[in-house]
Formats: structure tokens, sequence, C-alpha cells
């Protein structure tokens, strides 16, 4: 099985261009905030106002920012960070949401009906208006952030396992199973969710995009990580001081970096959706 | 001159594994006024046949050589400007699935105004009063009112007449029907057929019947064409092919399509041993309120076959999920070798002890296939759930049982996937088979195969039962097949039995007007 | 007509439905608040110096020495009596605050909502009529681009490049030149109100400053938009009726219009009212970059300061927002699709 899974992802990537390109940039992207900072010659911390707001050079690519710090050693040492915070928000969101949506959505009944409401309520919130406010109840700190940020995305993943799993519910080979002496839980968890798993490895895919976004959308608008931290929506909120007379690599090189990260991840997804149906791509 | 002459047509698809002739070179011709029926299996190219004569094929599929030559005039080179003409107003077509075949927001009435707006520059008025009148030639009652009906509003078989009023409005020289029936009751698959025939007579109109059903073709049709895997095997009127097919692949066909005098190999019938199913007073209701089983009372012997019949609606499927315990009664007692089993809920079913003794095997082969486990996870699953056997034990246990269901060792690795329909009914056999149950519970186990593998598999399952002396409830609404597999059978309406008996004596004498109705509606191979 | 009486009735059922989520809103946000760090009666003391009876006397004043629950009770009546409090930074009622700011809110709203569909629509369709080719591979490009660029930094960028370098966009603060007089408020709208005063330097004035944010805004929402139509179409366009409708020989342009469009516009509307329920949380970072006096930044400042009522108020008026925009999809759902009244 696996060597012609494999086989068939092989296949897939040499036919479809963008989902290899999405997967390199992924690991280039990964390995660049695991390794990066290691390697750089500067400091993303240390100021040095004797240098401060140049413009992109030889020596500093990406230019330096009003303390004189390299742009780009502050980049890449905010990568690690923000992928941090997104993979944990959505592994969290994802774990949580799968098991209340799939036994939501396998039982039906009350429990089911309260859950979809307490859904509709959490979706009912402009969800990242929600975000905020959550930063700002729980403490102003990076691990509320990914809290906050798992939260919103619960309803997501709820909906989605629900949905997945109510409507194969009622397929044959979940009446098969249970014909086979297999309990409800197990129909559950054995059966259902590893079928849903794939369509759910997709939407994780363009979730940590949104994740990715949404972190630095909280630390933007000052939530979370607090200056000197390098971090991409912090780095943006500094930068914005100075768009307006034309500094524009303080505001350019973290946004440069988020667009990338996303546009990797919701590739990726893409591409996962065509590598799990070929009738998708479309 | 024939009216349409299809010579040496190949159609070839654009998949990604590369290019795929679908058609190998079809001659096809149809007169005028004629009735031609194109009978084949599935993969057998008669649909793309139909829709390349329309120049209806999807995006993927060409035209990669032969002609179409509709009175003379080419339709493979006609312009665009040229097919729309031609589409509709000379040549009509109807599908099957008559629900989705018709644009779910638009008013029925208007649609057909639509299609005769298309040909015809007259004004909404008129184009109104002749799509009323279209609706009472297909003899739709209160016509005025359907009119502005949706779809969603109808019943398949009123979804079909609209079809076929919209396809009659422009008085079309040929009308194409593509599986027209399939999907709909035998009861309303004669209506349907009997309205298609007599317009067709009444207007001169030629048809081309598009079927699987041999029977249908043979009961409707002038002259048939077989075709098999792209290629037309052979075309004789219908007498002479049912009574002297002269290609094998055709004789292999009428032999393996049930008719009401289908024999099954003689069995050493054993003699019919103690009670073991005992249905009582059976009633379910739905949540909703709908009340699918209604009083139902039957009994099942050891090593007996009973057979349930109906159409939609009659409770028959419902009716296996309770006898499986899949389901919960809403009252009633089900009784299995004397012991209540009835109030056990479905849910805490898989711990009774009962599990092992009834199984099921399922509709649609490869539905009923949890997509992730190979043949062997699937067999062996029941007993991994249902005994505790070592690892070593188990695989042998499971090629013993895909050995008596007849599936080959070497695809028990395969996913459903990788396998054909009727070596996934077969996965579906061997599984129920698998913990040696008592009762088997067969819900059209052979309603999604090709005539051809159902043939095979009817006869595996009867060999079966006289060999390990199963029990079958067996539910179908093919009453030819349950005749040839059950010696007593139920005929079920709305959820209520309305008649039962001996199979041959529901047959040859049926007591119920249902009943009668129920088989003078079934095509016969006997032209009549 | 029974179909409008059906219609109405779902929509009534709808609206009862979203009643207890609305409530919920409510106390959810009520709680959050209340478990906010930071005392708001220190922060609006006098200062530091402030003495622990003035605080006491604040804490009094702003009901904050009652139990959760009687707060709670309290905070429940005002609502229904249409007062949300009273906001410590501004000084004046939230209820107040909140009717001057939404028309901006609403108006950038609006406007980013209609630029998108009036872009994704024909983007999508341009592209579902002819699959892979060029122009699909554009719009899927374009698309996939516009949602992976936040909008904090898009509308940055476009600052950059139409104020800074081209310099053909105003200075990137507020609703109207500043020197310009708004016109008359009727609807709050100023493109509207300008237009409707005859006023059209405050029009262009008007315009010039929401071009800007609605684009950014509209950047983002338009691939969620752009794609749905697409597939919607595509869908459609393989369903088994335009095949039906192309057997009869219908014309090109009345499948493609009367058949295909019509059909695919059900999925694109329910997206487009998921879209505006974004398009509200995604105002919180436009309103700031561009420095533009609505609901949102608002809130975001009272957020920072621990100031309790104009968070609430504005929470449950994005959510009572929320429910109108869908009800507003339901119903014309409803008269679009016979599928749904009966």
């Amino acid at each position: 099985m696996s060597a012609t899974a494999a086989g068939h992802a092989l296949h897939v990537l040499r036919a479809n261009r963008v989902s290899a390109f999405a997967a390199i940039l992924a690991v280039v992207l990964v390995l660049t905030a695991g390794f990066g900072p290691l390697l750089l010659p500067f400091d993303p911390i240390a100021s040095d106002v004797a240098i401060s707001l140049q413009p992109p050079s030889a020596l500093h690519w990406a230019g330096t920012d009003q303390l004189g710090r390299d742009v780009l050693a502050r980049v890449i040492a905010a990568g690690r960070l923000d992928y941090a915070i997104a993979a944990a928000a959505v592994f969290l969101s994802f774990i949580v949401g799968a098991a209340i949506g799939g036994a939501c959505g396998f039982r039906g009944g009350a429990v089911d009906r309260w859950v979809g409401r307490i859904v509709d309520v959490l979706m009912a919130f402009p969800l990242f208006v929600l975000a905020m406010a959550l930063v700002a109840a729980l403490g102003n700190r990076v691990e509320n952030i990914i809290y906050a940020t798992a939260i919103i995305n619960l309803p997501f993943y709820i909906r989605f396992a629900r949905a997945e799993v109510a409507v194969r519910r009622g397929a044959g080979w979940v009446e098969a199973a249970s014909a086979s002496g297999n309990g409800p839980w197990r129909i559950v968890f054995s059966f259902l969710l590893p079928n849903v798993l794939p369509a759910m490895a997709v939407q994780i895919s363009l979730n940590l995009g949104w994740a990715i976004l949404n972190a630095a959308g909280l630390s933007f608008i000052g939530l979370g990580v607090h200056p000197p931290t390098p971090e991409w929506g912090i780095m943006v909120a500094e930068g914005a001081r100075f768009i307006t007379v034309g500094h524009w690599w303080l505001v350019t090189a973290p946004g440069l970096a988020l667009m990338l990260s996303v546009l990797c991840f919701n590739l990726l997804g893409d591409g996962l959706r065509d590598m799990l149906d070929p009738r998708m791509r479309t | 001159m024939s009216l349409l002459s299809v010579a040496g047509l190949k159609v070839a698809f654009a998949t990604r594994a590369g290019r795929v002739e679908a058609l190998h070179g079809i001659d096809l011709a149809i007169a005028a006024g004629e009735t031609l029926g194109i009978v084949g299996e599935s993969g057998s190219g008669k649909s793309v046949t139909s829709l390349a004569i329309l120049r209806l094929l999807d995006r993927a599929g060409r035209i990669t050589a032969g002609d179409i030559a509709w009175r003379g005039e080419s339709i493979v080179t006609a312009s665009a400007s040229r097919l729309r003409a031609l589409r509709g107003a000379e040549i009509a077509m109807i599908f099957q699935n008559p629900r989705t075949a018709l644009n779910p927001i638009r008013p029925v009435g208007q649609q057909i105004i639509d299609a005769i707006r298309a040909h015809r520059r007259i004004s909404c008025a008129e184009a109104a009063a002749e799509a009323l009148d279209a609706l009472r030639q297909v003899r739709i009652r209160e016509p005025e009112r359907r009119m502005r009906a949706y779809p969603n509003e109808l019943s398949g078989g009123m979804c079909q007449r609209v079809m076929i009023a919209m396809a009659m409005a422009c008085r079309p020289a040929l009308l194409i029907a593509d599986e027209p029936t399939t999907g709909l009751d035998v009861t309303t698959q004669k209506a349907v057929m009997d309205l298609l025939a007599e317009l067709t007579r009444s207007r001169g109109m030629a048809m081309m019947l598009i079927t699987h059903d041999l029977a249908l073709a043979a009961q409707y049709c002038q002259r048939v064409t077989v075709m098999e895997r792209g290629r037309v095997v052979e075309t004789a009127p219908p007498a002479r092919l049912f009574a002297a097919p002269a290609h094998p692949y055709t004789q292999c066909l009428v032999a393996a399509s049930p008719t009401r005098h289908s024999e099954l190999p003689a069995r050493t019938v054993s003699a019919a041993g103690a009670k073991l199913l005992e249905v009582s007073h059976l009633t379910k209701r739905y949540p909703d309120g709908t009340l699918a089983v209604e009083d139902v009372s039957f009994a099942l012997a050891a090593g007996e076959s009973l057979g349930l019949v109906g159409e939609s609606g009659s409770g028959k499927t419902t009716i296996s999920r309770l006898v499986c315990r899949l389901m919960d009664p809403s009252a009633g007692e089900i009784r299995l070798a004397g012991t209540p089993i009835g109030a056990i809920p479905a849910s805490d079913f898989h711990r009774a002890p009962q599990r092992r003794d009834i199984q099921i095997v399922f509709q649609d082969p490869g539905e009923s296939l949890n997509p992730r486990f190979t043949a062997a996870d699937a067999i062996a699953d029941p007993l991994k759930r249902l005994f505790t056997i070592p690892r070593a034990r188990l695989m042998d246990e499971v090629a013993a049982s895909a050995a008596r269901a007849g599936l080959p060792a070497d695809l028990l690795t395969r996913y459903p996937h990788q396998l054909s329909g009727g070596q996934k009914a077969r996965i579906g056999i061997a599984r129920a088979l698998a913990v040696r149950p008592k009762l088997l519970v067969l819900d059209e186990p052979t309603a999604a195969l090709d005539v051809s593998v159902q043939a095979v598999i009817l006869e595996l399952l009867d060999r079966l039962r006289a060999e390990e002396g199963l029990s079958y409830l067996f539910v179908s609404h093919d009453l030819n097949v349950v005749r040839m597999l059950c010696a007593r059978m139920i005929v079920l309406q709305h959820g209520r039995i309305v008649e039962q008996g001996e199979s041959r004596t529901v047959f040859r004498a049926p007591q119920s007007p249902y009943t009668r109705e129920l088989l003078a509606s079934i095509p016969s191979f006997a032209p009549a | 007509m029974t179909k409008l009486a059906s219609i109405a009735r779902l929509a009534g059922q709808r609206l009862l439905s979203s009643l207890p989520a609305l409530l919920g809103v409510v106390i959810f946000t009520f709680v959050l608040m209340r478990v906010l760090p930071g005392d708001p009666a220190v922060f609006f003391s006098s200062g530091p110096s402030a003495g622990k009876q003035e605080i006491e006397q604040l804490r009094h004043q702003m009901g904050l020495d009652r139990s959760i629950p009687v707060q709670l009770a309290f905070y429940l009546r005002d609502i229904a009596t249409g007062s949300l409090g009273h906001s410590m930074t501004t000084g004046q009622d939230v209820t107040k605050d909140l009717r001057e700011r939404l028309p901006a809110s609403l108006e950038l709203t609006f406007a980013a909502l209609i630029l998108a569909l009036g872009l994704a629509i024909p983007m999508g369709v341009l592209a579902a009529l002819n699959p892979n080719a060029w122009i699909d591979h554009a719009v899927r490009f374009f698309c996939t681009l516009g949602v992976c660029v936040p909008t904090f930094v898009s509308g940055l960028l476009l600052i950059y490049a139409f104020y800074y370098l081209a310099g053909i966009a105003p200075d990137p603060t507020g609703r109207i030149d500043v020197f310009a007089s708004p016109p008359p408020a009727f609807t709050g709208f100023l493109t509207i109100d300008s237009l409707l005063a005859g006023d059209s330097e405050a029009f262009w004035s008007a315009l010039r400053q929401l071009i800007l944010p609605a684009a950014t805004m509209a950047l983002f929402v338009l691939a969620p938009l752009a794609r749905m139509t697409r597939a919607a179409m595509l869908a459609v366009l393989g369903s088994d009726y335009i095949r039906t409708a192309r057997a009869m020989g219908l014309s090109r342009p009345r499948i493609i219009i009367a058949y295909a469009l019509r059909n695919a516009a059900l999925p694109v509307l329910t997206i487009a009212g998921i879209v505006f329920s974004t398009m509200l949380g995604a105002n919180v970072l436009v309103e700031k970059v561009f420095s533009w006096p609505g609901v949102a930044a608002y809130a975001l400042d009272a957020l920072l300061a621990s100031d309790y009522a104009p968070v609430q108020g504005f929470v449950l008026l994005m959510a009572s927002v929320f429910v109108v925009v869908n009800l507003l999809v339901d119903v014309l759902y409803g008269l679009a699709d016979p599928r749904v009244a009966s």
C-alpha cells in the first residue's frame, strides 16, 4: 500500500509542477526558520542607531530598521515563532475539533444539536474580533495567541468533521461495520475518522496559512508579542510608521515572508486535494 | 435511404493515462419510423454512441474517425449553428435520471417553452399553449398546475414525462432515449415505455432505445443491436436474436438475462428445518412520522430462502435493516431460533451473541466496502470483532471464506477501487460468510451488477445455501430474480404485505391486483 | 404568494433561532470582559496618585462592586432598553458612539464587497468557461496571491505605491479630506450623502479616501468569491440539465445566462454571506492602517484601554449585523431556489 501511495504521490507531483514547487518551498521555509538564525552574521535584537533606516544594500540585504537592526535577520528569526504559533494552534484545534465533530456527526441527537448551536454562536462572532478579545482577556502573551487562534479555528474543524462524518454515517460500509460487530465508538474512530482524515489534511494545510495571518494580525495591532521580539506582524506595525516617507523595505520584507508562507501552505493544500481526488482538479 | 446512419464511428477520450478509445468503429442505421434498441452492459459504449450522434460528448471526448449521416448530411462536420438547429427540432434526446436532467430552479413549463422557442419564432403565449398541449400529450394530470411546478415537486416518472413532452414539443423525426426508465419502478417503467411506444407510433417517429435490459429492448424494438466494449457484435430482430443468437457474447447475454422461466441448476433441496426467524407484527415509524413498515409478520425455516419483493417505498429495505438489528423497530417482535432479539437496542447488538448468526450482504458492493480496507481486512473485520482468533489462524479463515465466495486469493491484498463490481460483490459475500451465520439477509445483492455478473453471483448464492444449509432473506425489486432464488416470496406495498406464497404459485396465479400489475409490468422476451 | 409566505416563515424561524445565539454572544462577551486583566476603575481614575476612596467610588459608579451575575442582569436590562452603557474613553454613550461610527465601517465594507463581487464573478465565470486556458490560470494565480497577502501589508503597500510613489492617492487618514466640508449627514455614507447634497467636490474627496481601503479589503476576499464562482459554474456546466438544454438546441447565451449562471449564483450567494462576516473582522486591521474612523478601530482602542462597554457593544453590534446579513442571504436564497420553500 505505502509503496503505491508514494508512487501515486510522486506521479501527482511530477504531473503538477505547482504542488512540487510548494513542497520544495515548504522544506526551504521550514529549514530557514529552523537553522537560518544560526548562520546569520547579524543579531536580530541588538540595535545600532548609527546605521538606522538604511535601504537594502550588499551588506544588509533587506535594509535596517529604525534601531539599526538587520531586517533580514529579524525576518528569519521571526519565522520560528510564527510557524510554531500556527502549527501549535492548528494542531490543537484539529485534535479537539475532529474528536468533537466526529462524535457529534455520528451520534446526532440532542448533544449534536447543542454543539451545533455553540458552534453557531462561535461563528456568529466576527472571528478576528473574538481572537482579539480572547488574547486581551487571557493575558497579552504568546501562548494566548496560540489558544485564541486555536479557539477561532475550532468551529471550522468541528463543523467540517461533523459534516464529513454525517455524510458517511449512512454509507454501506458503515452499516457493514455495524453488522460485523463493531461498536459505535470503534466505528467512529477506526472507520469514519480515518476516512475523513485525508479531507481534513487539506483543511489543515489551508488552515496553517490562515493561522499565520491571524497570529501576525494580532501582533500587528499590538497583542501577544512584544518588542523587541522579532515577529512578522509587529515588524510590519513598526514599519508602517515609515511607509508614508518611503521606507518600503521595513514593511515589504516581513510582508513577503508572510506571503510566501501562506502561499506555500495554500498551494500544498490544493496539491493534497488533487492527490486525494483527481476529479477535483478541474 | 436510412434516416440516420453511422459508419465506422470512433470516439476517444483524453484521460490522465493518455488517450483511451471508447468506440472502435460503430456501424448503425435507423430507418424513418423504426424503433432500434441498443443493448449492452456497462462499458459497452452505448451511451457514448448516443451522445456522439448529437455531438454532446464532453470536452475530453472526441470523434476521431467515421461519419454520422442525418438524411445524407454529415453531423460530424456540421457547424455549431447547424447543430443547434438540429438538436431538439430534428433529433431529440431524453436521459436517465429525469430528476437531474431538468433544471431544478426553473418551472418545468418554462423549460418546455425554452425548448420550443429555441427553434421557432413564436410569442411566449403561443409557446406556453403548445407546452401545455405537450404536457397533455404525455398524460400528466392537471397540466395547467404542473406547468408552474419545479422538478423537485414531481415524482421520477412525472419528470420523465416532462422530459418526453419537451423532446416531443418540436416534433423531431428521431428520439434518442438513453436508459429512459433506469431507476424507475417497474410499473412506472411500463407506463413510460408504453407512452413512448404510442407517441412514436402515432407520429411516425423513429426511436433509438438505449438500455442494459435485453427484455425491455425486445419488447419495444423492431431491431436490436448488441454492443460489447465499443463494438457492435450483432444486430437482428428480437425474435431471431433470442431464438438463435449468432455471436457468443449475445448467447451469453441472452442466457444470463432472467426471465419468468429462468431456472438455476437443480440442487438437492434440504428438507425445511426448524423455524429460524419469526417476525411478528413488525412496525417501523421513522422520527419524521413516515410509517415505513406496518404490522408485518412472517417466518423463515432453517435452510429456507424467502424473497421480499416490492417497489421503492415498499419498506423492504427497512425490514432488512430491522431483521439485521441495525435499526430498532417501533413495535413488534423478532425471534431468532426462539430467542427474542427485537428488544436489544441496535447500538448494543454488536455485543449480543446473535450478532454472528445474522449477517447481511448489501446492495451496492462498492459502497459497502471501506475504501481504506483491503479485501482481506474487510473479510477479517467481523472475525476479529466476533471471535477471538489467533493472528496466524485469522488469515487462514479469511482465505477459506474468500474461497467459499469464489474470490481468488491473489486479490485479497487489493483495495476496493482496484477491483471489479463482481469481485467486490464476492468480498461482501465472503465478509458475511466469514463468521458462519445461520441467517443471511441479502439486500438487492445484484442490483448494481451487469446481468452476466448477476447470473454468476446468483448461482454462487444458491450453491452456498444448498451446501452450507444457510437461510436467506432475499430483498429485491426484481420478481424474476426472486423466483429463481426463493421458494417462497412476500409481496410488499406501502409497508404492508399484500401477498405471500410459493413463488411459482404467485407467478402462475397471483391473488392481489397489485401483484398482477407487477407481473404484467415486467418486460418479457416474447414479443407482444 | 404562497412562496413568499413560506419564505417569510422560514426567515422568521431563522431569526428566532438566531436569538439564542445572539444572547450567547452577549453573555460570552460579558464574561470575557470581566476576566480582562487590570482594574478599569484604577485605569480611569485621575492617576496613580488616586486615593483608595476615589477608586472605590468609581467602582461603585461603574457597578464593579457587585457580583458578576448581578452585573450581567443589569447589563441585559440595559440592552433591552436600548442602552449599551457608557464609554470611559470617549465619555459618551456607547450607543451614540457606535451610531456615529457604524456608517463609516459599513460604507467601507459594502464598497469592498461590491468591488470584490464585481471583479470576482466575471473572473470566475470566464475561468469556468475556459477551463485550463490561460485566463483560467491567470485567475487562479491572482486569487491565490490575493488570499496570501495580509490586509495590513497590502494596505501599506498600496499606500506606498499610490500615495508616496505615484502621488495620486490622498493622505491615508480619515474618510474625507480635512479641508473638504463633509455633506449633511443623511445616510451616514459620505459618498451617498454628498451625491444627495449635489456636492461633487465632497463626493470625489470621499471616494478618493475610500478607494484604497476598499481595494485592500476587496483584494483579500476576491479569492474565495472567484473560486466559488468558478467551481459552481464548472459544476453546473457539467450537470445533466445543461446537457438537456444543449440537447434541446438552446442557444449558448441562453444556456449560460438563464440556466448556468442562475444556478451557479446560489452557492456564490452563500459564500458572499460568509465573506461579509470575514470582512467585519478584517475591518479592525484595515481601519487601523488607514486611520478610518469606524467601529472596529473604536473597539480596538477601548479594548487596549480595558474599557468594557464599547467592546461589548461592538461585539453585539457585529453579531447583529451578521445575523441580519445571514437573514438577507436566506431570503434571497429562498427567492432564487424553489427547493428551499417547498
